[in-house]
């Protein structure tokens, strides 16, 4: 067996995981430093699959196949591992001249690609496409093969098949270095203990850079942060997109973007903003952030959602490598190591592609021949839902699990019996149950009221579920509160 | 499927709705109660302070005491208590005949009715809607979760605590986190004046010796696990942040109090009008949206500041309610506008037929001493020595004041210097 550690489990090194449990001789762990999967890069982003006319594959090959080749197999990949996803295919809107002419560079790239669909569209077949779209708009180049996912679902979901399939995840431990002995990785050092592995891959987001280092290799790599804000708004804002929206690209940024998640709500952003190196856990939203995506989103939709509709604001840090070149290379010194970083936009697009790529680098690397398992599971469903589904459906649910008859959210509509079910994934799968981890799940506590209606109640859930106290169960790194409520005027919390 | 048939059934297990259901069951309408929690009583249930039930029992309870003195009219009422009953949808077949879809522990249920009282609550504003920006650790609380936590399930949410907003319900939590050792650094008010009543001012922070800080915001919070601190400015005239006037405070907790909005989302997918003012729905003296035979009451009609209101309310809904099954609807009224005036910030009921006596709510837009709270159209005026935004302004008139006053447009409510 060839041992493989995978460092960090967003969708990158998720998708590496599972790719490599479809071959036979592959023993593979998943190496996680916070409680569960996803945390990372992988949740806080604009979720779009692109199509792949965005990247100049004169400058970037490798990003511009590994994006069309992705977008292609995110197809597959959802509906083997029921993601929640859309393909309503996107409109880079343009209002002016100036940005026509940058727009039409893109149907070029789309012809380079072989990005099938993309054309200019003006007037009266825009406003069909789109009846959201701000009058002020000249045209857009429409792509029909974007689309958009729950990137955090993915995660889980992937992450779920490859446990499935064999694969180990190992959560809180905090890669400390990579050991390397005799020109040879021996396996990473982590703050719970050593991991042996024959080849190790960095998938480690954002610390790629810090670990690559570790392992004696690309000194000068150095992976800056790159902040974007958001604002998520309520299911039933006056003015939802059809399709996914976006400002014309610049040099930093793939522009703001208006879109409608997977589970109805209108999300608008990012911005882009290159924070110092040394920043990588700065994913606070900021004032003059959020109104630049304000301003920039009325670009694009006729009418701006009420400031009363807003649910959340986040931020998401993407991870910017030198000149924008991803790092994706086994190495011979030391053997065994495999870097799989600065994967920025498309990465969570390319996550398939790349995951494929990166195991004929590996088969390639160290003469290990590739044979497809027959005993390798494709599938995975995902959590029965209630929302959506109609009165004699839920009836149904009801009368097979009566848990299903307790509304637990009520912004979302969530059950007691999809809470119940995904604290028992997030068992399955070697992973901590935490609040946050069953929000992203099954969205309970993603409504309007932002959870003060039902994080108790999660909470219990989660306590009672694990046996442990309802003050310790975490909301993400923190627990949800500090003790009895007698435990201060005993002398203090623990 | 389960199918059943009410005259009227109320949404909503707090006060307004139980009282609305013992009114209707006392009346003789057949009446259901349907509540999403596994019991009765709503949001006083974890008010273990005192200060409820003046108006309506002539004492001085807990909320908690206060629930079950309704709990227990609501069992003598013969109302039907549905428990764990999610409201999933509302059927409105024609205008008296209504299907309230629920789902249930033993399956979806199709409660067939005539009228609706609804009665959901409001829920609390959060960090998010209230602008503030930096990080999303574990740390942040709203009020009603705090005081969930602690008072029924007996969990400290912090040790040091800011709260933001000096509503009545950031007050008396304040008071309640000082009451089990922790530390409250501030209580943050936006506007020059506190939210809540002077008697909680002083009874929940002067006498803990907690600072209030008014005309301040808080504007970012900062932490990575667990919140370490936020930081607060100044705010102008326009109630943005003055620039060079931040600090910081330290702190583990924060709570926001930034208060209440009714909780309409239902009613609005029913397509009722809603009053951008309160929040609410927009209603006729007998409390009915503008879906006809659907009423509301309590803080889902309009956010209330003693619960003795949002009892009144549900009993005077249900009283609709009974006219409306009677009568196969409500008599048909020419109906006058309530409209807000001088320093009135909204009123509620939005109409009045002048044909029963009515009960007005209302909320001045500034705080104001000497003043006369008058409807010039009825000859009526009342002197009061002062007004808040934080006191609710409850008028009632009689059916005398409109035989006397004759035909008329409308109703003004203004609030006018004496002189």
């Amino acid at each position: 067996m060839v041992r493989v550690a995978i460092v960090g489990a967003g969708v990158v090194g998720a998708s590496i995981a599972r790719v490599l449990t479809m071959y036979e001789g592959f023993e593979v762990v998943l190496v996680e430093r916070e409680p569960d999967v996803g945390w990372g890069v992988s949740k806080a982003n604009t979720s779009v699959i692109h199509p792949g006319h965005e990247e100049d594959p004169r400058e970037h090959p490798l990003r511009a196949r590994l994006c069309v080749e992705g977008n292609r197999l995110w197809r597959e990949w959802v509906r083997d591992l029921d993601i929640p996803a859309r393909w309503p295919g996107e409109l880079m809107v343009f209002s002016s001249p100036e940005e026509e002419r940058e727009a039409r560079r893109y149907v070029e790239l789309a012809r380079l690609n072989g990005v099938p669909g993309v054309r200019l569209v003006y007037g009266r077949e825009l406003r069909a496409l789109e009846p959201s779209v701000n009058p002020s708009a000249l045209g857009a180049v429409y792509a029909p093969t974007a689309g958009t996912i729950s990137p955090f679902e993915a995660v889980a979901a992937i992450v779920e098949n490859a446990v499935e399939n064999g694969a180990r995840l190992l959560v809180e431990a905090e890669v400390l270095r990579v050991r390397v002995e005799g020109g040879a990785v021996r396996g990473l050092e982590t703050t719970r203990g050593f991991v042996e592995a024959d080849i190790v891959v960095n998938a480690a987001g954002l610390r790629a850079d810090e670990i690559s280092r570790s392992a004696g290799v690309e000194p000068e790599f150095r992976i800056r942060p790159r902040r974007g804000e958001y604002l998520i708004f309520d299911e039933d804002v006056p003015v939802k997109p059809a399709r996914i929206l976006h400002t014309v690209p610049t040099p930093v940024t793939k522009g703001v973007y208006a879109l409608t998640t997977v589970h109805g709500n209108l999300l608008l952003g990012p911005t882009a903003e290159d924070l110092p190196y040394e920043a990588k856990d700065e994913a606070s939203t900021t004032r003059e952030g959020l109104e630049r995506v304000m301003s920039e989103a009325a670009k694009l939709l006729r009418e701006l959602p009420p400031a009363s509709k807003l649910v959340r604001t986040f931020a998401g840090l993407r991870p910017e490598p030198p000149g924008g070149r991803w790092l994706i290379k086994a190495y011979d010194d030391p053997w065994g190591f495999v870097n799989v970083a600065g994967i920025r936009s498309p990465g969570l697009t390319a996550a398939p592609a790349i995951a494929h790529h990166v195991a004929n680098l590996i088969a390639e690397a160290y003469g290990i021949q590739l044979r497809r398992r027959a005993d390798w599971s494709p599938r995975r469903r995902g959590i029965e839902r209630l929302a959506g589904r109609s009165l004699g459906e839920i009836d149904e649910m009801v009368r097979r699990n009566p848990d299903y008859g307790e509304i637990v959210c009520r912004c979302k509509m969530v059950s007691k019996a999809e809470v119940l079910e995904a604290v028992e994934r997030i068992r399955r799968i070697g992973a901590r149950p935490t609040l946050d981890g069953v929000k992203f799940r099954v969205q309970a506590g993603f409504g309007r009221c932002q959870g003060s209606f039902c994080r108790w109640r999660i909470a219990l859930l989660i306590a009672r579920a694990t046996g442990q106290p309802l003050h310790s169960v975490l909301v993400g790194r923190g627990p949800y509160a500090i003790g009895d409520v007698k435990v201060l005027l005993r002398g203090g919390a623990a | 499927m389960i199918e059943r048939s009410f005259d009227v059934v109320v949404i909503g297990g707090g006060p307004a709705g139980m009282a609305a259901a013992a009114r209707a069951a006392e009346l003789g309408l057949r009446a259901a109660l349907v509540e999403s929690r596994d019991l009765l009583g709503g949001i006083p249930l974890q008010c273990i302070h005192p200060g409820f039930g003046v108006h309506c029992f002539g004492e001085d309870l807990t909320g908690t005491q206060f629930a079950y003195r309704l709990i227990d009219r609501v069992e003598r009422s013969g109302a039907e208590v549905l428990l764990r009953a999610h409201v999933h949808s509302v059927d409105v077949v024609a205008h008296d005949e209504k299907v309230v879809n629920v789902i249930a522990p033993e399956g979806v249920l199709k409660l067939r009715c005539r009228a609706i009282v609804y009665a959901a609550g409001a829920r609390e504003r959060t960090i998010f809607e209230i602008g503030v920006v930096g990080d999303r650790p574990a740390g942040v609380f709203t009020a009603g979760e705090a005081q969930l936590l602690m008072d029924l399930y007996g969990v400290m949410p912090g040790r040091e605590v800011v709260i933001v907003g000096s509503g009545d319900v950031g007050l008396i939590v304040a008071r309640r986190f000082a009451l089990e050792g922790a530390r409250v650094r501030a209580v943050v008010e936006i506007m020059p004046w506190p939210g809540g009543l002077m008697r909680n001012v002083v009874q929940c922070l002067t006498d803990f010796s907690i600072p209030l800080l008014l005309n301040h915001a808080v504007v970012r919070i900062v932490g990575k696990r667990r919140v370490e601190k936020v930081v607060v400015a100044r705010v102008g005239e326009d109630l943005k942040p003055v620039p060079g006037t931040e600090f910081e405070i330290p702190c583990d907790t924060v709570v926001v109090a930034a208060g209440l909005r009714p909780d309409v989302d239902l009613l609005e997918r029913m397509g009722a009008a809603i009053d951008p003012a309160t929040g609410g729905p927009v209603v006729n003296e007998l409390l009915e949206t503008t879906i006809p035979g659907v009423f509301a009451a309590g803080n889902a009609l309009v956010v209330n500041d003693l619960v003795d209101y949002a009892v009144e309310q549900g009993e005077r809904a249900a009283e609709g309610a009974k006219l409306f099954v009677e009568g196969g609807g409500l008599p048909a009224a020419d109906w006058k506008p309530v409209v807000p005036g001088r320093n009135v910030r909204f009123a509620v009921p939005h109409y009045v037929s002048g044909e029963r006596g009515v009960t007005i709510y209302a909320r001045v837009q500034r705080p104001e001493r000497g003043v006369l709270v008058q409807v010039p159209e009825l000859g009526l005026r009342r002197y009061v020595t002062a007004v808040r935004p934080a006191e609710m302004i409850r008028l009632e008139l009689g059916r005398e004041a409109f035989e006397r006053a004759g035909a008329l447009e409308r109703l003004t409510l203004e609030v006018v210097p004496r002189g």
